[in-house]
C-alpha cells in the first residue's frame, strides 16, 4: 500500500491506482468531465483534474497519474485553480447555454463544475464559438446536440468498452470536431436500443434518446 | 438498394470490383487507410455503400471508419462535379480577395465548399496555391485556368459550361431526329 497525502488528508491506496479515482473515493472532490471509471487509458481530455503534487513543478491532470510512490498533494492552489477556470471558460465557450430547455439541466457536470470554481456560465471575455445548430439524428434512437457537445469523448469510449466498435465517433478535425454516429446496420443498432450506455455516460445533455425514453420530465421543450 | 443510395451504375460496378478485391486483404486495422484510399481512386470519392462495406470487412464500426476518413483532407464525401470548380486561397490570391471569389461561386452555384451541385455538373473545392500568383485571384474550372478572376467573371464561366451543355444535348437531339 502507497501512503498518500492529499489536502493534509492521509489515505492509504494500493500501487497503481489512479489519483483520480483514489481521491474521489475518499470524498475529496476535484472538477473532472471526461474520467471514466472503467476506462483503461485516461483521455485526459477535459484539463480540469489538475492537481499540485509536491516536488513537480507544474500541475498535472490527476487522471493520468498512477500512485507508484507516497505523494503530496494539493488540490486547491491558485495554480491549479486558474487552469481550472480557463479550460472550464473555453469549454463554456463553445458550449450553448440554454440551460433552461435542456433535459441535463441541474443535473449537468458543467453546471455544478462552474458552481464549484466560481465561474459564470458566460465566460465574458471569450468568444462564443456556434457548432452546428441543428439537432443530429444520424442514429436511429439517439439524437445528438452538437452545441451542448463538449468533446469529452465519454460516449465514444463507453461504447467502446462495451460494444468493442463505437456508434458514435468523433468526426472532422481541429475546431470542425464533431461526436456523429455514420451509417446504420441492423446488428449493431439492436445493440444500441438495449444498451444506451452513452445516453448515461453524457455529462452535459448533448446525448438524448428520442423514442418512449424522453418522458415528461427531460423531453426539450 | 445501391441504386437507391445514389450511386450510378458505373459507380455500382466499381463498388463489387472492390469488394472482390477484399479478399485478398487482411481484415487488420492498419489496412484501412489504404482500402479507403483505394476505395476514392475507384469512385473518386467514399459513398456511404462503399464505408459500410470497408467496416465490414475490417470488423468496425461504419462510425469509426467515417470518423478516420474525416480526418484527412484527401478523402471526399461528395462526388465531383463532371465541371470541379478549384478556388485558391493561397496567400497571393487571399490578399487579391479570392474568398470574395470563392463566395460568389457559391452562391451562383448554390451550393457550399465541398459540396456538389445536384445535377453532379459543377463542385467547389478551396486549394492552396497553383502555382502563378502574378495571376491572382485564380480559379480552376476543370483543368482550365482562369487568372484575374473578378466577380463578372464567374457568372460567364457557370454559363459557358451550361451553353455548351445545351448545344451538345440538342445536337444529340437532332440526330435522334433524323
Amino acid at each position: 500500500m502507497v501512503e498518500l497525502i492529499v489536502d493534509g488528508h492521509r489515505m492509504t491506496v494500493p500501487p497503481g491506482q489512479q489519483l483520480l479515482a483514489a481521491c474521489l473515493a475518499e470524498g475529496i472532490y476535484i472538477p473532472h468531465l471526461c474520467h471514466l471509471e472503467e476506462a483503461p487509458r485516461p483521455a485526459a481530455a477535459c484539463r480540469l483534474c489538475f492537481v499540485e503534487i509536491a516536488g513537480v513543478p507544474a500541475p498535472q491532470p490527476a487522471c493520468t497519474i498512477r500512485v507508484a510512490s507516497a505523494l503530496k498533494v494539493r488540490t486547491d492552489t491558485p495554480a491549479v485553480r486558474r487552469l481550472q477556470r480557463m479550460a472550464l471558460r473555453l469549454l463554456l465557450s463553445a458550449h450553448h447555454i440554454d440551460c433552461r430547455r435542456c433535459h441535463a439541466n441541474r443535473a449537468c457536470a458543467l453546471q455544478s463544475i462552474a458552481r464549484f470554481l466560481k465561474v459564470g456560465l458566460h465566460p465574458k471575455p471569450l468568444m462564443a464559438i456556434a457548432r452546428p445548430d441543428e439537432v443530429d439524428r444520424h442514429h436511429p434512437f439517439i439524437d445528438h446536440y452538437p452545441r451542448r457537445c463538449v468533446l469529452c469523448g465519454r460516449c465514444v469510449r463507453t461504447c467502446r468498452n462495451g460494444n468493442d466498435h463505437p456508434q458514435f465517433s468523433f468526426t472532422g478535425r481541429g475546431i470542425d470536431t464533431v461526436v456523429r454516429h455514420y451509417a446504420s446496420n441492423l446488428a449493431l443498432d439492436k445493440r444500441c436500443s438495449e444498451c444506451r450506455r452513452c445516453v448515461a455516460a453524457c455529462p452535459v445533455g448533448a446525448l438524448q434518446w428520442r423514442r418512449e425514453g424522453a418522458g415528461a420530465s427531460e423531453s426539450v421543450d | 438498394m445501391l441504386m437507391e443510395m445514389g450511386l450510378d451504375r458505373e459507380e455500382i460496378a466499381a463498388l463489387a470490383t472492390i469488394r472482390s478485391e477484399l479478399k485478398e486483404i487482411p481484415a487488420q486495422r492498419r489496412y484501412l487507410i489504404p482500402l479507403l484510399q483505394r476505395v476514392q481512386q475507384a469512385l473518386s470519392y467514399l459513398p456511404q455503400a462503399a464505408i459500410q462495406l470497408v467496416a465490414q470487412h475490417l470488423h468496425l464500426s461504419p462510425s469509426e471508419v467515417y470518423g478516420v476518413a474525416t480526418f484527412y483532407n484527401q478523402f471526399r464525401f461528395t462526388p465531383p462535379g463532371r465541371h470541379p470548380v478549384r478556388v485558391c486561397m493561397g496567400t497571393a490570391c487571399h490578399v487579391k480577395g479570392g474568398d470574395i471569389i470563392l463566395e460568389h461561386f457559391e452562391r451562383k452555384l448554390e451550393i457550399k465548399e465541398g459540396e456538389t451541385t445536384p445535377d453532379r455538373e459543377f463542385s467547389i473545392e478551396r486549394v492552396a496555391c497553383v502555382g502563378c500568383c502574378a495571376l491572382a485571384p485564380v480559379a480552376l474550372m476543370g483543368d482550365a485556368l482562369h487568372g484575374h478572376m473578378m466577380t463578372g467573371k464567374v457568372e460567364g464561366l457557370i454559363l459557358r459550361v451550361q451553353i455548351e451543355k445545351e448545344k451538345a444535348r440538342r445536337e444529340m437531339g437532332d440526330r435522334d431526329e433524323r
